[in-house]
């Protein structure tokens, strides 16, 4: 019986049908999809952080108000998440709990500090520019609501990059210490982005489960390949350079080729051991915990109201 | 001796623990805000239509975040929320009992009659 299920389920899926909250699904196709919907919300509302710490500092009220309706978009882009995992039956604050008490993750690109203004032009450029490249073909994932959810943060991200691009070349174009800060921080941001689209691939057998599941439908090789040879081109308009000296352009494969990843770094920073990674989690635990009263207090007026609607009627 | 390897695409950074595999889909928290579910009508003469959800403590913080969540580049002209819990879905198991006895009723649609050439707008 269960086999039957599992075989409608996957002719659905090949069929390029979605999967909605109710059909039947694998329980292991559930407990990936919470997982990995969960931890990108995650990412997102620990995606605010590094950039808030720059909204009072912008340089002039433009870049301003750009920086807060980016950080706003982030916090949305948490809420759609969110709200597509409830679909598969968490509760948020389930969800919250796991972010709070380190038992789920988000992504490691934001436990690095942001050091100069620079930083919120590459996080645009870098940052946002890799989490479209991945992002983009989530819009055709096989659940349907995080189908949905993609749909919205990616018409969104556009302009995130853009503006991004936008900081860098007016730096570009600034004066000498100004092109400096620029391609510092190209130069502190390049590899940690380049590790944002995971491990490598191999040939464990373990690894088709999400292809066949049409969660996931390119490697992370193939972004990042895809990601490098954009930014390798884009590089040149800023007239920055990218801080690896093995990138060169190879005609026999059509791509550049790039220098080895610091994997030792990704996974410390995984496991909890980035620069950042206590200061994100304590500025969320404590946002959480001060919150609390207001949660309650909400709640506690919306009772209220809610009885004393009842007694008069 | 076996060992497993963990493959992590973008977007999923592991777990401290065993997957997923512990995670309670059960337990309700009493604290927890309600879920909402939200509407948007686009624009003047059209449906509403089904966008997503939000926690909300009451309808009017409902509409409230719904507004900032749902319609900050002008999405909307009209947003409608309902309490998740007041939404009754049909079962997706008993589709074909529900759905099928139309699909051998073509004569519902004019494309199966037919006419002479000569009919005009018809």
């Amino acid at each position: 019986m269960e086999q039957d299920f599992e075989k409608i389920f996957q002719d659905k899926v090949d069929r390029e049908i979605r999967i909605e909250p109710k059909d039947w699904m694998p329980e292991k196709y559930r407990q990936t999809l919470i997982r990995q919907i969960s931890q990108h919300a995650h990412s997102e509302i620990i995606g605010m952080l590094p950039e808030g710490n720059w909204i009072t500092r912008a340089p002039s009220l433009r870049r301003k108000a750009i920086l807060l309706a980016k950080v706003q978009d982030e916090a949305g882009h948490g809420l759609y998440l969110y709200s597509a995992a409830e679909t598969l039956g968490i509760t948020r604050d389930q969800m919250y709990e796991q972010l709070h008490t380190g038992k789920a993750k988000y992504s490691s690109i934001f436990n690095y500090p942001t050091l100069s203004w620079a930083d919120m032009g590459v996080i645009g450029w870098l940052v946002d520019g890799a989490a479209i490249m991945n992002q983009v073909p989530l819009c055709r994932t096989s659940f349907g609501p995080y189908a949905r959810a993609m749909v919205r943060v990616c018409k969104e991200e556009s302009f995130h990059q853009r503006q991004g691009f936008e900081i860098l070349y007016v730096l570009s174009k600034g004066t000498e210490a100004q092109r400096r800060m620029a391609q510092d921080a190209i130069n502190r941001w390049w590899w940690p982005s380049l590790m944002m689209f995971g491990p490598k691939d191999d040939e464990s057998p373990n690894t088709i489960q999400s292809m066949k599941w049409k969660i996931k439908r390119f490697s992370n090789d193939e972004l990042r390949q895809k990601f490098v040879d954009v930014c390798a081109e884009q590089v040149k308009v800023l007239g920055f350079t990218l801080p690896d000296k093995d990138l060169k352009w190879n005609e026999e494969r059509g791509h550049y080729d790039f220098g080895e990843i610091n994997w030792d770094e990704f996974w410390q920073v995984v496991q909890g051991n980035g620069p950042c990674n206590k200061e994100r989690l304590d500025a969320r635990k404590k946002a959480w915990e001060e919150g609390a009263w207001v949660r309650d207090a909400a709640l506690a007026y919306a009772n209220k109201k809610a009885k004393q609607k009842q007694a008069a009627a | 001796m076996s060992f497993q390897i963990n493959k992590l695409y973008y977007g999923d950074y592991g777990e401290s623990k065993n997957g997923a595999a512990d995670i309670s889909t059960q337990q309700t928290n009493k604290a927890e805000w309600p879920l909402w579910e939200v509407f948007i009508r686009s624009k003047q003469g059209l449906d509403h239509k089904h966008v997503g959800s939000l926690h909300a403590s009451d309808a009017a913080m409902a509409i409230e975040n719904a507004r900032d969540v749902y319609t900050r580049r002008m999405e909307g002209v009209s947003i409608w929320v309902v309490e998740s819990k007041h939404i009754h879905a049909s079962n997706p198991d008993e589709a074909e009992a529900l759905y099928d006895p139309a699909n051998d009723k073509a004569y519902r649609h004019p494309t199966f009659y037919d006419l002479p050439d000569e009919v005009k707008y018809m």
